[in-house]
């Protein structure tokens, strides 16, 4: 029975996995790591533990498909156009490169002579993998990893609310910026704005940035 | 099943995943790409967590969970960002990033 369900979560994992990275509709390869992380999370409750699956399902298939979603509607799921350089040369150096490191890791994984890697494992005890086990540790062993990680994560919620955020409405040239300027908003005492090759009000550099905006534009026009 | 079925599966969604973020260009893929890699390299540490009988590995995945979700948080926020700015969403296209 252990086989059966083996084999078909590890199958439904690896074909989302390949669906992830071959369909060409983003809000379908968000759906197929769905998938994929359902089978996972079978494979995790195979190798009995209980509390990393609930908390893959819950958080993972949840909480995070529901943001990439959110953001796939809101961004556009436009399919890739394959510009002409780099199409299917690029496809098959990266086809070579991952079969070439699935042989590599499973030359290391049979070939590292260790011998437990043969058996089911070590004896099943009562209470493995259990929220009450994970609990414990987490307050007791890892209590550093787990305040760090609470920190972390509230670093990151407002670091996305930064970086997300509108900005103010006076600013017209806001859709003239380019990328390094909107990592480095003005008046943040770069070394540009001590040189004076940027201006410390709101008038950027128009003439600079006129062209790299006709090239967008028009990068964008192919696209669509 | 014995221990390497599984991380050999994991091998493979690890190569999938970077495979994917060879060939893929746009960010958003990129990341669903990312996340498989975290999610095969929390397959192993599972996987040897049963080997040992020693729930410290799954401690350990939960921490990649913890930073994965973190990752996504931080990368959605600069993609809808991008998207505000209108910069095409394009990792080919973002050649500022080198400084």
């Amino acid at each position: 029975m252990a086989e059966f369900f083996y084999f078909l979560c590890a199958i439904v994992a690896i074909a989302g996995a390949i669906g992830v990275v071959a369909l060409r509709n983003p809000f379908y390869a968000v759906l197929s790591l769905v998938c994929h992380l359902f089978a996972l999370a079978g494979l995790f409750l195979l190798l009995r533990a209980e509390f990393v699956a609930f908390a893959q399902i819950v958080v993972y298939a949840g909480a995070v498909m529901v943001l990439y979603v959110f953001t796939v509607g809101y961004v556009g799921g436009d399919d890739e156009s394959v510009r002409p350089w780099h199409g299917p040369a690029q496809k098959g150096v990266a086809l070579v490169f991952a079969g070439m490191l699935f042989v590599e890791l499973c030359l290391a994984i049979l070939g590292s002579g260790l011998k437990a890697l043969d058996g089911e494992g070590a004896p099943y005890e009562a209470g493995f993998g259990s929220p009450g086990q994970i609990g414990e540790l987490f307050l007791t062993t890892f209590l550093f990893a787990f305040e760090a990680a609470s920190i972390l994560l509230l670093i990151a919620a407002v670091g996305a609310v930064v970086l997300a955020r509108r900005r103010g409405a006076g600013r017209v040239e806001a859709d003239r910026m380019t990328f390094t300027e909107f990592m480095r908003p003005i008046g943040t005492g770069t070394t540009a704005e001590a040189v004076g090759t940027r201006d410390a009000g709101i008038n950027l550099p128009a003439p600079a940035a006129e062209p790299e905006r006709e090239q967008l534009e028009s990068g964008r026009g192919e696209r669509a | 099943m014995s221990i390497e079925w599984y991380l050999v599966v994991s091998a493979m969604i690890f190569c999938i995943g970077a495979g994917g973020v060879i060939t893929r260009r746009s960010p958003l893929v990129t990341l669903l790409c990312l996340e498989l890699m975290l999610n095969a390299g929390n397959l192993a540490l599972i996987a040897f967590s049963r080997m040992w009988g020693n729930a410290e590995g799954q401690v350990f995945a939960i921490i990649v969970m913890v930073v994965a979700a973190c990752e996504v948080c931080v990368g959605l926020g600069v993609i809808v960002a991008m998207y505000r700015r209108r910069l095409p969403i394009d990792v080919d296209d973002m050649r500022e990033l080198h400084g």
